[in-house]
């Protein structure tokens, strides 16, 4: 390691010597611009009435400015120090502004002739100034045989614009022309890195317009640094179509994290097509909300099942399984403490990481309960408890202490998680619900990183009470992965904020579903009937799929439903001898056994524990055949339809964007948030996107 | 022309005895018009504005444009010059600002090129020029961020502490050595996959 660093500054101290002519040139160049800028300076005093005879010393001055011009060339620099001598003295001794006034004419209208007359300095400045900030304005080059004739051409040319009271504007954009050669950042000490100067002034426009202002500026930084991130994202090969007999069935643990929409959003919103690992269309299906039917009484959770045909395969079906969770009163919710555990690493440092998370907890406060207490720890380099727990009624404090983070040092996550548990577990009494949420740009680089045994470490953590949800904030760094583990293993939920609406998504509409849990380890197992269904497919889920025999064993952990989330689950089935068939049936094999069936599709299993319990406990329902798709139903497949087109899945046939994009329409509903025809708006912008 | 010997010897003179003043005195008399001052001043730095662009760009053209322009537009930058910093942070920053500008154009003619269906043009381009940089310096430095390259110009290349990096590219030296840790971890995957 410390070998590839020295390597690599070896060869960084390894410099070519510079041209020995270009130095010269440009030594000479520079010297020359400085003199010129001199000028410059004084014709900056303010001096403004033009003298009435003019012409004489006019003409003087441009003998003299020929004299230099040409002389420049061959004369040793103190040479031109004596010409520039007559520049300061002239002024005094004969009402300056006159020589000042003719000044800007003396270069800046040269033509920049293309004929391959040898180039003289006057020539050469103003190429440089061309080549540096290209506002010079160029007159309607004369076919005037010399430069110099151009000059006193153009400076004795009645027709010229007085240059009077305009000059100090003419020159202070002289001057800027110069000064944008290079970028105006050093003027200022605040201004001083230009590219960090533009990042912090983008906060604002993330703030007051959430998502088209952002995404277009993560979209500009993106253009540039696409190829090059560390990002990592958590993806299995896509689910692979199963024949029923040979495996009827399918076993997966629910998961309730919409990371992968958000991340696919801002991906298409900065104009690239995500990595089709970004894409886990089980998240972006479950990113919307859907109006499925309430449990009554003291039920958890209801599943609402649906049968309709695949809209990209007439000769499929599609199983939409959407379960609802009860939303109990939320206001004799019992206290929640919370320990925000806040990444301040340098990579942190930009607009649409740190100072987004600030804002967004900051909207999230006002939703707290008096009597609910905040902590914040800070991690990077050392891990600090920047607030000790606060009641959430003094907001000043929460708030003072939330805007004093600021971005730098190293992440040391590990070391930040576990004084965030010790806070939390601290903090918890009998009856209260305690949170750690963990924000950053997934970027644990010092500590534990190995990510196996953080994980290990948060999932003995998770007995204790205290869960883990994980918010994810700016793109380039993102390591999906481990952000995707770690809420996993802390029962937690996984989100990606990239704009201040999706904070208040999060943090706001889903503050309860998030820090609520109604029922722990729920695990979806449906067993297919291999008479009515001869080969079947989960749609996403590949990140979650359970062995057969982990369903009935709750010591294997599994995807947890928050207080009023919903969460949904598609199938795509094919019928025995349906023309969409993909495999053959077995020449040898075992025809299926006709058994009391009654056309049941496949059978639902449905198992949970609830908070505070220890067993789990099973919930059964059958499939039956149907063509009863709802709006909710449709616009999940429309969807997984967009999910699988972004992966590049296999199973869509000729179905493509125009058809995603209608069947969302079509299945818009109320809508009254505006998600989905958002969504529409990303399809859209995919599909252009995607047409090379 | 009208100069005697004893003139130029005089100023040779001058020149000499400027070689000796910090940078910061000469910047500032430079600033206020002492036109040797500025003279010893860019003679000075030459080199070292020059290596940095190379550092920061990896191809000798480019940097001997850049440091041209930025010698050129040094005049007028002088003017902001207010002895806060080190002349040598300070003519850094201007470095690594006109890098940066550089390849914000280079960013916008790429976009407008593809915009008219270059892109094609463009993706030979860039094999060409991938072909051309094959030695390991090149690969190691284009497979770093903007961000990185910087920060390892700077604190490998130009020996700065990670304070004075901070400094010139203006952010807090915590994001230098994330930075810098960064960039470990990138070299320790490309040792790995060079070891497959």
């Amino acid at each position: 390691m410390t070998d590839d660093l020295d390597a690599l500054k070896a060869a960084l101290r390894a410099v070519p010597a510079p041209d020995a002519t270009m130095k010269a040139a440009t030594l000479q160049l520079a010297m020359e611009n400085y003199d010129r800028h001199q000028g410059l300076n004084d014709a900056l005093r303010p001096n403004e009435d033009r003298p009435v005879k003019a012409g004489f010393l006019m003409g003087v001055f441009i003998m003299l400015t020929g004299l230099k011009t040409k002389t420049l060339l061959v004369v040793s620099t103190s040479a031109a120090a004596l010409l520039l001598g007559v520049f300061v003295v002239m002024p005094t001794l004969n009402q300056g502004p006159i020589i000042v006034a003719s000044k800007p004419k003396i270069t800046v209208p040269v033509p920049v002739d293309p004929s391959p007359a040898p180039k003289s300095v006057a020539d050469a400045e103003a190429d440089n100034i061309d080549a540096l900030g290209e506002i010079v304005p160029k007159p309607v080059p004369e076919p005037g045989p010399q430069p110099e004739t151009a000059v006193i051409d153009q400076s004795n040319n009645p027709a010229m614009p007085p240059p009077t009271n305009s000059l100090a504007r003419a020159n202070s954009s002289r001057n800027r022309t110069a000064d944008m050669a290079i970028n105006d950042a050093t003027a200022d000490p605040d201004v001083a890195a230009g590219a960090t100067q533009d990042m912090m002034a983008a906060p604002m426009a993330v703030i007051a317009e959430p998502a088209p202002a952002s995404a277009e500026m993560v979209g500009q930084d993106k253009m540039a640094q696409q190829p090059q991130n560390t990002e990592a994202f958590a993806m299995a090969a896509a689910n692979p179509v199963k024949i029923t007999v040979e495996q009827p069935v399918s076993t997966f643990s629910i998961d309730v994290d919409t990371a992968s929409y958000s991340v696919v959003r801002s991906s298409l919103n900065a104009g690239f097509l995500p990595d089709p690992a970004a894409v886990r269309i089980e998240e972006m299906v479950n990113y919307f909300p859907y109006a499925y039917p309430s449990p009554d009484g003291d039920q958890a959770f209801l599943p609402a099942i649906s049968v309709m045909q695949t809209p990209w395969n007439p000769n499929t079906r599609l199983v939409h399984i959407g379960i609802q969770g009860a939303m109990p009163a939320m206001a004799d919710r019992p206290p929640l403490n919370l320990v925000f555990l806040i990444d301040t690493s340098g990579s942190m440092d930009e607009p649409n990481k740190l100072p987004l998370l600030q804002q967004s907890l900051g909207l999230m406060l006002a939703q707290l309960h008096p009597e609910d207490q905040i902590a914040i720890v800070a991690y990077a380099g050392t891990a600090g408890l920047v607030l000790p727990p606060t009641k959430a009624s003094d907001r000043a404090t929460i708030t003072a202490a939330l805007n004093a983070l600021a971005a730098g040092g190293l992440t040391a996550g590990a070391e930040g998680l576990e004084l965030a548990y010790q806070v939390a577990e601290d903090m918890a009494a009998a009856g209260e619900v305690s949170r750690v949420l963990l924000a950053t740009d997934g970027d644990f680089n010092v500590g534990i990183d190995d990510p196996q045994a953080l994980t290990a470490y948060i999932a003995k953590k998770r007995e204790s009470g205290v869960y883990l949800s994980v918010l994810g904030f700016g793109r380039g760094n993102l390591d999906d992965a481990t952000m995707q583990a770690l809420a996993q293993n802390g029962n937690g939920t996984a989100s990606y904020i990239d704009t201040l609406g999706e904070a208040r998504k999060v943090l706001i509409d889903q503050l309860t579903g998030a820090l609520y849990p109604i029922a722990n380890n729920v695990k979806i197992q449906i067993e297919w009937n291999p008479e009515t269904v001869a080969e079947y497919r989960l749609i996403g889920y590949e990140t979650r799929n359970l062995r057969r025999e982990d369903f009935n064993n709750d010591q294997v952990d599994a995807g947890d439903i928050g207080a009023g989330t919903q969460v949904t689950a598609l199938y795509e089935i094919t019928a025995p001898g349906s023309p969409a068939l993909r495999s053959n049936p077995l020449r040898y094999g075992k025809a299926a056994s006709p058994e009391r069936t009654n056309g049941e599709l496949g059978f639902l299993r449905l198992r949970s524990v609830l908070p505070g319990a220890s067993a789990s406990t099973l919930q059964e329902t059958a499939i039956v055949s149907g063509d009863t798709g709802t709006d909710d139903a449709r616009f999940a497949a429309a969807i997984a339809g967009f999910g699988q087109l972004l992966s590049g899945s296999t199973y869509l046939g000729t179905w493509g964007w125009g058809q995603a994009i209608d069947l969302a329409l079509s299945a818009r509903g109320r809508d009254d948030f505006g998600y989905r025809i958002e969504a529409v708006n990303l399809m859209r912008l995919a599909q252009s996107l995607d047409v090379n | 022309m009208f100069f005697t010997k004893d003139c130029v010897a005089g100023r040779v003179q001058l020149i000499v005895m400027l070689m000796n003043t910090p940078d910061e005195t000469l910047a500032t008399a430079a600033a206020a018009g002492d036109r040797a001052a500025f003279a010893v001043l860019v003679q000075r730095h030459y080199d070292r504005v020059f290596g940095l662009a190379y550092r920061l760009t990896g191809l000798r053209a480019e940097a001997e444009d850049l440091t041209q322009d930025i010698c050129a537009a040094l005049p007028a930058k002088l003017q902001h010059w207010r002895g806060e910093a080190r002349f040598s942070t300070w003519l850094y920053r201007v470095v690594v600002n006109a890098v940066h500008d550089q390849r914000r154009r280079q960013a916008t003619r790429a976009k407008a090129g593809i915009g008219w269906g270059d892109w094609e043009i463009a993706r030979k381009d860039e094999i060409a020029v991938q072909q051309a940089a094959q030695d390991w310096l090149i690969t190691a430095m284009t497979q770093l961020s903007p961000e990185l390259r910087d920060t390892v110009a700077l604190v490998l290349g130009e020996e700065m502490t990670q304070a004075e990096a901070g400094l010139v590219l203006g952010v807090s030296e915590g994001t230098i050595a994330w930075r810098m840790s960064e960039v470990k971890k990138r070299l320790r995957a490309m040792a790995a996959e060079e070891a497959i």
